[in-house]
């Protein structure tokens, strides 16, 4: 099989999802990876090309591809699908790929299937269902499997390639009435959530935005990426961006602190496959501890900044 | 006239926890709570509030799905919405066929906008608004924050990874709601008692004439592979000394 990713990137740095991508994509035989849009996407290009594993790399140069809007790639990938006939497309599932990727399945009349969080054989896939409260395998019977991929279901792939860029003019959907307006990244200094190895979670008990200042200090103290329960979210603690659950992020790291989080089944989802789960709760009842490798029933507003000052030393 | 098509589709409430049954055919849905699905309610409450503003004059709910279907709908309707239509059928459809019936409808109601909840909660797709959007070519603005109407066209902020994008979009469009787009209203039991009286109208996928052949076929369900419990300790020293014992900090 030929497998075709779909790469992310801004302003030329290639996203690390894409890597990710690039690692599921290996399983379907070789593989190509299209980079879109404007010429600053050229460095994403160029660094894409020099992983491992990659076949060759399509550079797609176009303004209108430079925002990631669904109904320019759309045409783009249908025109690339169309001349070459990949076996699969994979895209990571972030907010990127599961907005393009569905649209592209309409356009080949195909069903994609996200969120894969493993690959049994080139038709079968494993995804969760419920809130990752079931994990189901379907088979596609599409002629080109489209697929997006949990990233911290696949590792990333390393660099060690030498895959040639060849440039590609392809279609824009001129009929499209949508303009892109503007973009606002909430900077931060700390590592990415879905990247960082250590993240420390808030929850309702926290009692307001300005408390979860105590998960930042423990955050810092360890180089982590704070999360939020969706509760923490839904009162206004916490933005929207932190959230850690079936409706937010998905993350892995090495170690997950829960702080004055109960466990909805929907957070669980989110965290679950982290390395080793810390709960710190003062309700000994709560579900957190029944997933937690480490379980310390306290009040958090004592116990959190008290871990922070014991690092410190 | 203006109008929005909104989809509501029923689920099993978000607060049950689903088993998986024996056989692995799927979940257990037997004697199991449903309501709408979470997403679904801030779309109808998103189109409800265009209507009360005077941005659009009507608001359509369709529920595709067997006959407890009109339940949900019947919700919208009690939540502000103004008829329902029921697609009435009892396959499982899968996005893509979801997606063809509401292009379907599209073509025949006309209508300027349709919101769509981002995902539904069972499946966890997220797929059906982007896939009507380029069934129909339409520009589509998934997860939205906030949508403002703009003359013949919306202003709308999506959630993305890490922060907000706004893009312009003319109508028709598609736009699906994430969780901070507003807060549903609870069906008042006045206007339960008035969405009785609003007419629903049925249809099957065959009278719009959508094929919902599954492109999936379902090998099985299972649980996931659960995480025992650890241990409980004493005190924030003993948790360091466990952490770093176990080469986690």
């Amino acid at each position: 099989g030929k497998a075709l990713v779909v790469a992310e990137h801004t302003d030329g740095k290639l996203s690390s999802a894409t890597l990710n991508a690039i690692t599921a994509a290996k399983k379907f035989g070789d593989v190509t990876v299209l980079v879109a849009g404007n010429e600053k996407a050229k460095s994403a290009a160029d660094a894409v090309s020099k992983i491992s594993g990659v076949n060759k790399v399509v550079f797609a140069a176009n303004d209108k591809y430079a925002n990631g809007l669904a109904e320019h790639y759309a045409v783009l990938i249908k025109s690339l699908q169309e001349k070459n006939q990949y076996s699969h497309i994979v895209a990571g599932s972030t907010a990127f790929g599961k907005n393009i990727l569905p649209r592209v399945g309409a356009k080949l009349d195909v069903q994609p299937i996200s969120d894969v969080v493993s690959i049994k054989d080139e038709k079968t896939f494993i995804r969760p269902i419920y809130a990752g409260n079931a994990l189901a395998t379907l088979e596609s019977a599409d002629s080109v499997k489209l697929l997006t991929v949990r990233t911290t279901s696949f590792e990333k792939a390393a660099e060690g390639g030498s895959a040639a860029v060849e440039n590609f003019q392809g279609p824009v959907d001129d009929k499209a009435s949508i303009e892109f307006v503007g973009q606002e990244i909430i900077k931060n200094d700390r590592p990415d959530l879905t990247a960082a190895s250590i993240v420390v979670s808030g929850g309702r008990a926290l009692k307001s935005a300005e408390n979860f200042k105590i998960i930042y200090d423990l955050a810092d103290k360890l180089n982590a990426a704070v999360g939020a329960s969706r509760a923490a979210v839904d009162a206004g603690y916490a933005p929207n961006d932190l959230q850690v659950g079936q409706t937010g992020k998905v993350v892995a790291p090495s170690l997950y602190i829960a702080a004055g989080i109960s466990g909805a089944v929907q957070h669980v989802a989110g965290m679950k496959e982290s390395k080793t789960i810390v709960a710190i709760n003062k309700d000994p009842e709560a579900p957190i501890f029944q997933i937690a490798d480490f379980g310390l029933v306290a009040d958090l507003f004592k116990a959190v900044p008290e871990m922070t000052q014991k690092l410190s030393k | 006239m203006s109008r929005v098509l909104v989809g509501v589709k029923r689920v099993v409430d978000y607060a049950v926890k689903v088993r998986v049954k024996p056989d692995k055919t799927g979940v257990d849905l037997a004697n199991v709570k449903m309501s709408m699905n979470p997403f679904c309610e801030l779309a109808v409450e998103e189109a409800v509030k265009l209507r009360e503003a005077g941005k659009i004059q009507e608001v359509v709910a369709v529920s595709i799905g067997p006959a407890p279907a009109t339940e949900t709908l019947r919700t919208a309707l009690a939540m502000g919405a103004d008829r329902g239509i029921h697609v009435q059928t009892n396959d499982d459809l899968q996005p893509l066929s979801v997606a063809k019936v509401f292009a379907a409808l599209a073509k025949k109601e006309q209508p300027q906008l349709v919101i769509l909840g981002k995902q539904a909660i069972d499946g966890d797709y997220n797929q059906t608004g982007q896939m009507l959007a380029g069934l129909l070519d339409w520009p589509q603005a998934t997860c939205a924050n906030k949508v403002e109407i703009e003359g013949d066209g919306a202003k709308v902020i999506r959630e993305i990874d890490g922060g907000l994008d706004t893009v312009k979009l003319k109508f028709p469009a598609v736009v699906t709601a994430d969780l901070r787009l507003n807060t549903p209203r609870f069906a008042t039991l006045p206007n339960i008692m008035k969405a009785k009286k609003k007419k629903i109208d049925t249809v099957s996928p065959k009278d719009l004439g959508v094929d919902v052949t599954p492109r999936l076929k379902i090998l099985s369900v299972e649980e996931p592979p659960s995480r025992k419990a650890g241990v409980k300790v004493a005190d924030v020293d003993e948790l360091i000394a466990k952490l770093k014992e176990k080469g986690a900090l």
